[in-house]
């Protein structure tokens, strides 16, 4: 297994320098280059001039990556033009609320979908089957965005049941230690604040779960087909075994192998930025930044965030692979 | 299948075309029956699969007749003097769906709107399922070093994950027709790639690739005219699938401000991203727009899955 790990860790040297090369040639290939990404589009010849002697970008090209990749070793991805603020501090400051959004929209995704396409499975090709299959037809072709903002035009517009957007009511004066702010709330015991948050959640959530929700019912439903008619279901059948305990150990084990690599997957998705879903519930996430910055044309940003966020989602695909290693003692042998 | 015969000289062709042919059929079930017939027969008998190919079909009547349906031209800003803060008229006499923010006809822009999603679709679609098989038949084919340097170079690709690299391809090409259609291609690239280079190794294991190595048919002969015809089913259906995605992700751009800036082409996801302005007073607006997506973004996906389930030995039972 640590063999299995180790490897796997190995690989992902090259795709990491890779990954650093092209986002290096990406701010290269601006218009206006590196200077411009720093000091905005008004920027003065000289001022340009200044910046470009200043930070070595009349250097060796060869040269110049190789600083940048030293810096970005060490989380250094210079500063946004537009707060000042340095691109990782801002990441930090953001990443929390997109984690706590993607945790609530994959919870919201499993809890619906593993039963959901569990039951269409059982009864295939009746009610709740068609249905699901339907519905997740429709979730993944729906615009997130639209979607988001049916539900915010419905649930809070017109019925005003929930917050439609930021993370947290103003008015609540809550101390925030570590930026996620539902924690910050349980960890303070200002309960109010933290349901607060929780409500903040829901609307995005259920907007960002959907794709998520869509995918989980279909593969769930496919994996439960699949093993119902695994011999060794029959087997157990005609042992005499219970359906309960048929059920839990032998066909839903088996059948969330692959749900479970889905589920990983998805999360490492969401988690690369729910850039739709927060723009329409201005949730103040990394999503929302990276569509300030599109607007604002901060290149250094979108450069930083578009790095770390590759990189959080090529680390969550290797903890999938692992996690699948672990699952499942073929993968190893591979 | 009986080990291969070595027939002097001439033969030699047919009987390996024979043979690759029935190494075909053999991993494609129904015995004598060509694959692409017997997807055919099983697509006609499913409801799905015809649901799939009536919505492409209008779809596709629809833009190609779009000067002749659209009731109106979708320019004109008919309407716009009964256009207030706040009010938009809705649907009367001669205009069905009523009119946009500016006044213009909503039904005619819709049926225009068609023109550019299939555009961007099949432009798109076509760029990244030639590059991408491009990329595919150098690893498949060559297999090696060249197998390993593209491969790498896909992984790379595909661990950016899609909108954030459609995202850094519009913002370096810039707001145009043109950068919307490669951005998403890109997204497809490595999809393709990974695709047909994971078919092309199976078919290349195959017995009939094996017997044609064993005959010493050349290896250019054996990839481009043995291996490739028989790998690429998984990439039609993808190509199919793809359709979909591009509309979707068209859309998504465009909303995000990264979409075409040509507003004399009425596109379906503009339609939807600036409806969001005046959602409160009329929601239609964005909904009509968003159910053509949805429409035919589901067309591509029921035909492309039937597809895949015809296409697919897996599912023969």
């Amino acid at each position: 297994m640590l063999r299995f790990i180790v490897r796997r860790l190995l690989q992902l040297v090259p795709i990491l320098l890779g990954l650093s090369v092209l986002l290096f040639a990406w701010l290269r290939a601006l218009p206006g280059g590196p200077a411009q990404a720093a000091l905005g589009e008004r920027a003065t010849p000289e001022r340009v001039a200044a910046y470009n002697e200043a930070f070595g970008l009349n250097e060796n090209i060869v040269v110049q990556y190789l600083k940048f990749l030293g810096r970005a070793v060490q989380l250094d991805f210079g500063t946004s033009a537009r707060t000042g603020q340095s691109v990782t501090s801002e990441f930090l400051l953001r990443f929390p609320g997109t984690i706590e959004l993607t945790l609530f929209a994959m919870a919201f995704a499993i809890g619906l979908g593993v039963p959901l396409g569990y039951l269409a499975a059982k009864r295939h090709g009746g009610f709740v089957d068609n249905a699901s299959v339907i519905g997740s037809l429709l979730g993944v072709t729906i615009p997130v965005f639209f979607l988001a903002y049916l539900l915010r035009l419905l649930f809070a517009v017109e019925l005003g049941w929930l917050p439609g957007s930021g993370r947290q009511d103003v008015r609540i004066d809550a101390t925030h230690i570590t930026n996620f702010y539902v924690l910050d709330g349980l960890l303070t015991r200002e309960w109010d604040a933290a349901w607060d948050a929780v409500t903040h959640l829901v609307l995005p959530g259920i907007a960002l779960g959907t794709i998520p929700l869509a995918i989980i019912v279909r593969i769930t439903r496919a994996a439960v087909l699949d093993v119902v008619n695994e011999d060794y279901v029959r087997t157990a059948n005609a042992k005499g075994l219970s359906v309960t305990t048929v059920r839990n150990r032998h066909v839903v084990r088996n059948a969330l192998l692959p749900v479970s690599t889905t589920i990983g997957l998805q999360t490492g998705l969401l988690l690369s930025g729910a850039v739709l879903t927060e723009t329409v519930f201005a949730f103040g996430g990394v999503g929302s930044a990276l569509r300030q910055a599109i607007s604002d044309r901060d290149y250094a940003l979108l450069q930083g965030f578009i790095l770390i966020l590759a990189v959080v989602y090529v680390l969550v695909n290797l903890l999938v692979d692992v996690s699948y290693g672990l699952l499942d003692p073929r993968v190893r042998a591979r | 299948m009986s080990a291969p015969t070595l027939t002097p000289g001439g033969r030699r062709r047919e009987k390996i075309d024979e043979l690759a042919a029935r190494a075909g059929t053999l991993s494609a079930g129904t015995g004598g029956e060509s694959l692409l017939r017997s997807a055919v027969r099983r697509l006609r008998r499913d409801p799905v699969a015809i649901t799939g190919a009536v919505i492409v079909l209008v779809f596709l009547v629809v833009a190609v007749l779009a000067p002749w349906l659209a009731p109106r031209d979708p320019f004109a800003q008919t309407l716009l003097s009964e256009v207030r803060q706040g009010s938009i008229p809705g649907a009367r006499e001669g205009f069905p769906l009523g009119v946009d923010q500016l006044g213009r006809d909503v039904l005619s822009r819709l049926v225009y709107g068609s023109r550019q999603s299939l555009v961007i679709g099949v432009v798109s679609t076509v760029l990244g399922a030639a590059v991408g098989m491009l990329l595919g038949i150098l690893a498949g084919g060559l297999g090696g070093r060249v197998d390993t340097v593209v491969m790498r170079f896909v992984d790379i690709l595909l661990s950016i994950p899609g909108l954030l690299m459609a995202i850094s391809v519009s913002v370096l090409l810039g707001a145009n027709q043109l950068s919307l259609m490669i951005a998403i291609a890109v997204t497809q690239v490595p999809v393709f790639a990974r695709l047909l280079r994971g078919s092309m190794l199976v078919q290349r294991d195959s017995d009939y690739a094996l017997a044609a190595r064993a005959l010493g048919v050349k290896r250019r002969t054996i990839v481009l005219g043995h291996v490739l015809p028989n790998s690429l089913s998984p990439v039609i259906v993808q190509a199919t699938l793809s359709l979909a995605t591009a509309i979707i992700e068209a859309a998504a751009l465009s909303f995000l401000g990264l979409g075409d800036p040509d507003i004399s082409r009425p596109e379906w996801g503009a339609m939807l991203a600036s409806a969001q302005a005046v959602l409160s007073v009329r929601p239609e607006l964005a909904v009509y727009p968003a159910l053509c997506i949805i429409v035919v973004a589901l067309g591509f996906t029921l035909l492309g899955e039937s597809l895949r389930e015809a296409l697919d030995p897996k599912f023969r039972r």
